[in-house]
């Protein structure tokens, strides 16, 4: 039964082929982080957007709010193969790992997008209004006002979202991306044992994510304690998809 | 460079797609039921049960929650047959399924125990009920309310989740459209369709939950 296993285990448990899985988990967790952060970013600007007030702004805001309750619904993997062929319909040629970090961008702009709004909204409107009538420009009361409250209430489902993101960007292995997946499916093909090949990839899998989300329990702990020294911020608990309980 | 779209190509292999929306809307369904049951095993065992048994199922859940379900995926697939387990691909993916949404789900429901009061339980337990008793007849019915909403999020999860069997070679939406892709060279236009059918699908199921959970439930759920 373990007999392959046995055979293959020093021919695999080489130095080169630790370095190479190790690249590989470096990918993993760069297009991540490339994702993530730029879909933070870019969740800001959709929720700014999205919350601008005027007649003159209806077209922006039902914008944004279908782009999110569209890429909400849409799988990864569906999304990588579109955003990979319509760039070569586009005429482009953007590397594999590029496709990859546009795809993830796009999709992490609507969920991030989604819990920074909750956060903006945990913030009384009471102090909007106070603001605004102290003469803060819209950005002035997001810079100096709300963010300041409220990104106790967004930091830890973002982490949360970026910690599970990392197993999802798994899917990238299907359009050709060399990540961990992929390096996995090439030791494979090699004619390595799956259950060695694959086993060592969940435990990278488990080695990157876990201390990740330990951190994100620490950080959702420490904020917790230090919320609960300040006055009560009555947090609408959002959810990832669609339903919302009030 | 210039791109012109032939969306009726593509169309034509609509009701074939939807074949496949159908496929992944059961698969998603039924990975949905094993999980659950797995879920509340899971949650009454870590909530109850003895110090050894809530030390295996935190192991089980923090392995299936770190680990990304396509890996597990093949792990199953291809490295079970060297046990001499061959399962179909069908077959692979809702077993990964269940063990996935199962750890998730073990979580959910654990969160939904600890809301219960200890006193309830103390009430049941005077009353002579069994463990599975005071599960089945207190806890259940007190705990619906409030997992409702996370749960039919986690369907709707589901539903993008098993996307992923498609590369395992189940013929579900994305599978199919693979294969209209590469028979059409129409790809762009099959992928939107595609991203459309699963918007569709998902604020369907979104919406059931919704009525299903203002009906039965008493929940105020909302839509968007």
């Amino acid at each position: 039964m373990f007999d392959l296993f046995l055979e293959q285990l020093p021919r695999f448990l080489t130095l080169e082929n630790a370095g190479y899985l190790f690249w590989a988990m470096t990918r993993t967790l760069m297009m991540t982080v490339i994702g993530c952060g730029f879909g933070f970013l870019f969740g800001f600007v959709l929720v700014y957007l999205r919350t601008t007030p005027g007649w003159l702004f209806v077209p922006v805001r039902l914008f944004m709010i279908s782009y999110v309750e569209f890429f909400r619904r849409v799988p990864f993997l569906v999304l990588l193969f579109l955003v990979l062929f319509v760039s070569k319909g586009l005429g482009q040629s953007y590397s594999l790992f590029t496709i990859a970090c546009i795809s993830i961008v796009i999709i992490s702009t609507a969920f991030i997008g989604e819990i920074i709004r909750a956060g903006l909204e945990s913030v009384h409107t009471a102090q909007w209004d106070t603001a605004m009538a102290m003469n803060f420009s819209r950005l002035q009361v997001l810079r100096h006002v709300v963010l300041p409250q409220a990104w106790k209430v967004i930091i830890p489902p973002a982490f949360a979202f970026f910690v599970v993101f990392i197993k999802d960007t798994a899917l990238a292995s299907q359009v050709g991306v060399m990540e961990l997946t992929a390096v996995g499916k090439y030791f494979t093909n090699f004619g390595f044992s799956a259950i060695l090949s694959f086993g060592s990839i969940l435990i990278l899998y488990f080695v990157l994510s876990y201390p990740l989300t330990r951190l994100g329990w620490w950080i959702e702990v420490r904020i917790k304690q230090s919320r609960a020294v300040e006055a009560r911020l009555d947090a609408p608990t959002t959810t990832p998809y669609g339903l919302r309980t009030s | 460079m210039e791109y012109t779209f032939q969306w009726g190509e593509a169309f034509r292999e609509f009701p074939y797609l939807m074949g496949g929306a159908w496929i992944t809307l059961h698969l998603s369904f039924l990975g949905f039921w094993c999980g659950c049951t797995i879920g509340l095993f899971g949650a009454v065992a870590k909530s109850y049960g003895p110090k050894w048994l809530v030390n295996l199922v935190n192991v089980y859940v923090v392995f299936f929650t770190n680990t990304p379900g396509l890996v597990t995926a093949f792990f199953i697939f291809f490295g079970l047959p060297e046990f001499g387990i061959v399962l179909s691909p069908y077959k692979t993916m809702l077993l990964n399924i269940a063990l996935n949404s199962g750890a998730y789900i073990t979580e959910i429901m654990r969160g939904g125990f600890v809301s219960v009061r200890k006193m309830e339980m103390e009430a049941a337990d005077s009353l002579g009920f069994s463990l599975m008793q005071s599960v089945r007849y207190v806890i259940l019915p007190h705990i619906a309310k409030v997992l409702f909403a996370p749960l039919s999020n986690w369907y709707i999860w589901m539903i993008l989740g098993t996307s992923a069997a498609s590369i395992l070679g189940v013929e579900e939406l994305a599978g199919r459209a693979f294969n209209v892709a590469s028979d059409t060279f129409r790809s762009i236009e099959i992928y939107i369709i595609v991203a459309f059918i699963y918007v569709a699908i998902t604020i369907l199921a979104s919406a059931l939950l919704a009525y299903i959970g203002r009906r039965v439930f008493r929940v105020k759920a909302k839509v968007f």
